[in-house]
């Protein structure tokens, strides 16, 4: 048997939801139950939720434009030293790069009202990763130290 | 899912929304609703009460942004009131509280709306 030599590779938690803003609830509650558990403290965990959140929200909105029917898919990679957020999908590109900071005084004489999201995530998170293929599945990483 | 009840009532004139539950992407449209009814009514004098908010993203922040110019165009603004710390947290990270008076408690901001103009 190799059971003796075998590495044990811990289950990578996972949840996949179908676009649509009702399933934000579920998203939230499954970053909550697997942050908690790592120790985290509470303002923490609702910043990774909110984070975590704003991910979904901008591939709800941007990525598949409203669509209700594509999928996003979660993992969750938990190591001795980090918390990731995995979220995988297959919605429209955009270069995370063109994004400015929100300065709200601009932003109200615009008459705008996005270009927060985005802020938000690199503000709660420690790294903000964005990956984009037009093959494969794009990601968005999110990225807190313990 | 989420749920956010959005609860309206008046004094002395002024419009006090109380927000109950999360407000995200999926409830923010009702929030929105709610402002649309406000405006037709010509309700400019808003306060936010969020005691019950225990959650907002920038979907919800965006419909404060959206209807604020008109608000104040009108002799009206929206002020908040009773906020826990963690929805100031992300108020404060976005600097809404450069272009939003927030107060402690709803009182407060009555008081302002009374003793002011706008």
């Amino acid at each position: 048997m190799y059971g003796k030599y075998r590495m044990s590779y811990p289950s990578i938690p996972m949840l996949k939801i179908l676009s649509r803003t009702e399933n934000l609830q579920k998203v939230r509650e499954f970053i909550k139950q697997h942050a908690q558990q790592c120790g985290f403290d509470d303002d923490t965990v609702y910043n990774i939720c909110l984070a975590t959140d704003e991910a979904c929200t901008n591939i709800i909105k941007h990525g598949y434009r409203n669509d209700r029917n594509q999928e996003i898919e979660l993992h969750i990679v938990i190591s001795p030293q980090s918390f990731v957020i995995r979220i995988f999908n297959v919605g429209k590109c955009f270069d995370p790069n063109s994004i400015e900071p929100p300065n709200v005084l601009k932003y109200y004489e615009k008459k705008d009202r996005g270009g927060y999201g985005i802020y938000l995530m690199k503000k709660l998170m420690d790294e903000v990763h964005f990956f984009f293929s037009t093959e494969q599945r794009n990601e968005v990483r999110l990225i807190k130290y313990r | 899912m989420s749920e956010c009840k959005v609860r309206r009532r008046e004094r002395d004139g002024i419009t006090i929304l109380e927000l109950d539950g999360l407000l995200d992407a999926h409830t923010a449209p009702k929030l929105e609703q709610m402002f649309q009814t406000l405006l037709n009514d010509k309700k400019f004098k808003i306060i936010i009460n969020c005691k019950g908010l225990q959650y907002i993203s920038s979907a919800g922040l965006g419909v404060f942004m959206a209807y604020l110019d008109e608000v104040r165009n009108n002799d009206g603004d929206i002020k908040f009131s009773n906020m826990s710390p963690k929805i100031f947290n992300v108020f404060d990270l976005l600097g809404f509280p450069m272009l939003y008076e927030i107060y402690d408690i709803e009182e407060d901001a009555l008081n302002t709306f009374r003793t002011n103009k706008r």
